[in-house]
């Protein structure tokens, strides 16, 4: 492990404290690897917070995982108890003290029957540690409750001296030590025994808040070594404790080029490129209530499952089987995706737990799933168990999460008419990467359903308002008509795209009218010219008839002329007369 | 060990001790003399090393030392301690001294 992570971490020594790993999610995470090595370390908390459980996992985990075996010294329950304590965590105690992998030793101290007479010591105690661990080769003991001894024996004095050799000797003897402590009012532990223990402690707290409980974790101290120091969130469930180390520290994972498509071909192309969401972002629907940010979500999980993706969708307001029927009306067939193992349903009322118990909780389940996509719907809900803040910064850390491991996203978020501003009421709009409302239009008597894209970081998008249509084969985005009085939505819209077809309608048919009219203006005045074309060819005629006839006449005058005057020749020759001149004139 | 070895006695007496530790020594003659001043010839007194025989330590719940345990007469008692304090004892014992 120092080799690994040597270019991440400071170089570690020889000198460097060992440690022992607890086998505990997140646990290990927040102690940079487990607990203090062959040292004592101490967990307190109240009653119920899971001291007793963290041993018994540190103890069991050793046995099975790390090949370390171990002593459990119960001061509370005798071992059965404590075997069936833990067997519905699938922890199988008696099969692991048959097989030697670990011992539990029920200490039990009843002050009824005891008489002290004297000075002693708590030697009985050593040895039956020692034997244990021997017997064993053990190399990890929990002490559960150790303080108990406070009940039995009155002598403080020497008890508290023989805790503390005994802290001691166990370090001498190189065994990794959990030692519970029940909480005391201004101190740790009732008894004090964080004096004893200065290498680590723990401590397990359950806070209730708005009749919501929350088990916090921190790490009070570790001697010698980094570690988290927030108060970590921890959820006890079927598999054991898991930690959730929460708060990366840096803004640095892979980004991914990929798209992913959602589900809405429309919305698709609202979208640079026309091919969606990137892979990996975080996605915020957010708008007021019966908008369909459900029906969206779902068509983006229906997607993913079509494109053979896991898909975790975790429901706060339906059951399964309500969004299963409800999807099935608008044509998603979500049933087929679950029996196919591609999509799983969590649903559960968010007051079922902590806000930070959600958050571990879907940790969790990621962390067994492996999906690529997820869904929150809708993370309004979650406010009613934190704040606004809390809610906000619980979002930020499941983001973070989600991104380092290249999960997309998909929030569904409820926003209240009342609200002026686009702003959700998680105030998460600034932490996601692409964020759609869909938002009521109120027009002409009737309730439309108006989609934007707010942003889309990292990709050109459409600024313009879609409608947002939900139908029988899925949803669909239908471009909104512009009126003179707005947009136009819904029947205006419908109406609008009539008029249009009418409008067309009736254009074509003018069109037709007019070129009848053409044509038949044409032929009217082609006729017109051919006529006034003849007349002007019987024109042109006639002035040529008349014009040969003058010519001719005139050719007929000249010799007409001709004639006479020698025809008068002949008869001035003949008879002296010159009638021919007369006559001509 | 230094008891006499009768067989129906009244009192059965087992002292768990920690090999020679101070305490213990101090046990054993604290409550040797006791025994004999005011139960001589009435008991049975075994005297264990505990380290010589860690299982019995679980057996026995056994966590201070030393320790006597008082079977019978009913009912059993434990008394913890180098047994110096004579009325303690007396009264574990169940002998009004």
């Amino acid at each position: 492990m120092a080799k690994s992570k040597r270019s991440l971490q400071p170089v570690l020594t020889d000198k460097q404290l060992k440690k022992s790993p607890t086998g505990i999610t997140g646990l290990d995470e927040i102690t940079h690897g487990g607990l203090p090595q062959g040292r004592p370390t101490l967990i307190c908390g109240g009653p119920g917070s899971g001291k007793t459980l963290l041993g018994i996992e540190f103890i069991v985990n050793g046995a099975l995982k790390f090949k370390e075996p171990g002593v459990i010294v119960a001061f509370e329950e005798k071992s059965d108890e404590l075997a069936t304590n833990v067997a519905s965590l699938g922890f199988d105690l008696s099969k692991l003290q048959r097989d030697k992998k670990i011992k539990i030793d029920y200490v039990h101290v009843d002050k009824t029957e005891i008489e002290e007479t004297g000075e002693y010591d708590l030697s009985g105690l050593f040895i039956r540690l020692e034997h244990a661990i021997t017997s064993i080769g053990a190399k990890r003991v929990v002490l559960d409750t150790i303080e108990n001894l406070f009940g039995g024996l009155s002598n403080d004095g020497i008890l508290r001296s023989e805790i503390r050799r005994l802290f001691q000797w166990l370090k001498d003897k190189g065994v990794t030590t959990i030692i519970t402590g029940e909480r005391g009012i201004n101190t740790l532990t009732r008894q004090g025994l964080e004096e004893y223990v200065s290498d680590c402690v723990i401590l397990l707290e359950h806070r209730v808040r708005n009749q919501v409980s929350t088990r916090l974790l921190r790490v009070v101290k570790y001697r010698g070594t980094v570690h988290g120091t927030n108060e970590y969130p921890f959820l006890i469930d079927e598999d054991g404790i898991s930690v959730l180390p929460i708060t990366s520290l840096e803004l640095k994972y892979p980004v991914s080029r990929d798209k992913i498509a959602s589900g809405i071909p429309s919305l698709d192309q609202m979208l640079d490129e026309g091919r969606g969401f990137f892979r990996g972002s975080s996605i915020l629907i957010s708008g007021t209530a019966g908008t369909g940010k459900t029906s969206i979500a779902a068509s983006f999980a229906n997607a993913a499952c079509l494109r053979k993706e896991r898909c975790l969708f975790f429901a706060f307001e339906e059951s399964p089987q309500q969004i299963v029927r409800n999807m099935r009306s608008i044509g998603m067939n979500l049933e087929a995706h679950v029996e196919n193992g591609l999509l799983q349903f969590h649903s559960s009322r968010p007051t079922v737990h902590g806000l930070e118990m959600h958050l571990v909780e879907i940790h969790k389940k990621i962390q067994q799933f492996n999906p690529r996509v997820i869904i929150l719907d809708p993370i309004t809900n979650l406010v009613t168990i934190g704040t606004v803040s809390e809610v906000k910064a619980m979002l930020i850390r499941l983001i973070d999460f989600l991104q380092r491991k290249q999960i997309t996203v998909l929030f569904t978020a409820l926003t209240l008419n009342s609200s002026v501003t686009e702003q959700t009421d998680e105030g998460v709009s600034s932490l996601v990467d692409s964020w759609i409302t869909v938002r009521d239009l109120e027009s002409n008597g009737e309730r439309n359903r108006g989609l934007y894209i707010m942003k889309s970081r990292g990709m050109k998008h459409s600024n313009q308002v879609r409608e947002f249509i939900i139908t029988r084969k899925g949803l669909e985005l239908v471009d909104v008509y512009l009126g003179p009085n707005g947009i136009l939505i819904g029947s205006a819209r419908e109406a609008q795209q009539l008029e249009e077809v009418t409008g067309q309608a009736l254009k074509s048919h003018g069109h037709t009218r007019r070129d009848r009219e053409i044509q038949r203006k044409k032929t009217v005045l082609e006729a017109k010219i051919a006529s006034l074309q003849e007349e002007f060819e019987s024109l042109k005629d006639e002035l040529y008839r008349t014009q040969q006839e003058e010519q001719l006449r005139q050719e007929i005058l000249e010799k007409n002329r001709m004639e006479l005057v020698k025809k008068r020749y002949l008869n001035e020759n003949a008879s002296k007369s010159g009638k021919g001149n007369g006559k001509s004139k | 060990m230094g008891a006499p070895a009768h067989s129906a006695h009244e009192y059965v007496l087992k002292l768990y001790v920690s090999g020679a530790s101070p305490n213990s020594l101090r046990a054993i003659d604290n409550l040797q003399h006791i025994l004999e001043t005011h139960l001589a010839g009435r008991y049975h007194l075994t005297i264990i090393d505990v380290r010589q025989d860690a299982a019995v330590a679980e057996q026995q719940q056994i966590i201070a030392l030393p320790m006597l345990i008082k079977d019978s007469p009913l009912p059993a008692r434990r008394l913890i301690g180098d047994m110096s304090d004579l009325r303690k004892v007396l009264n574990g014992l169940g002998i009004n001294g």
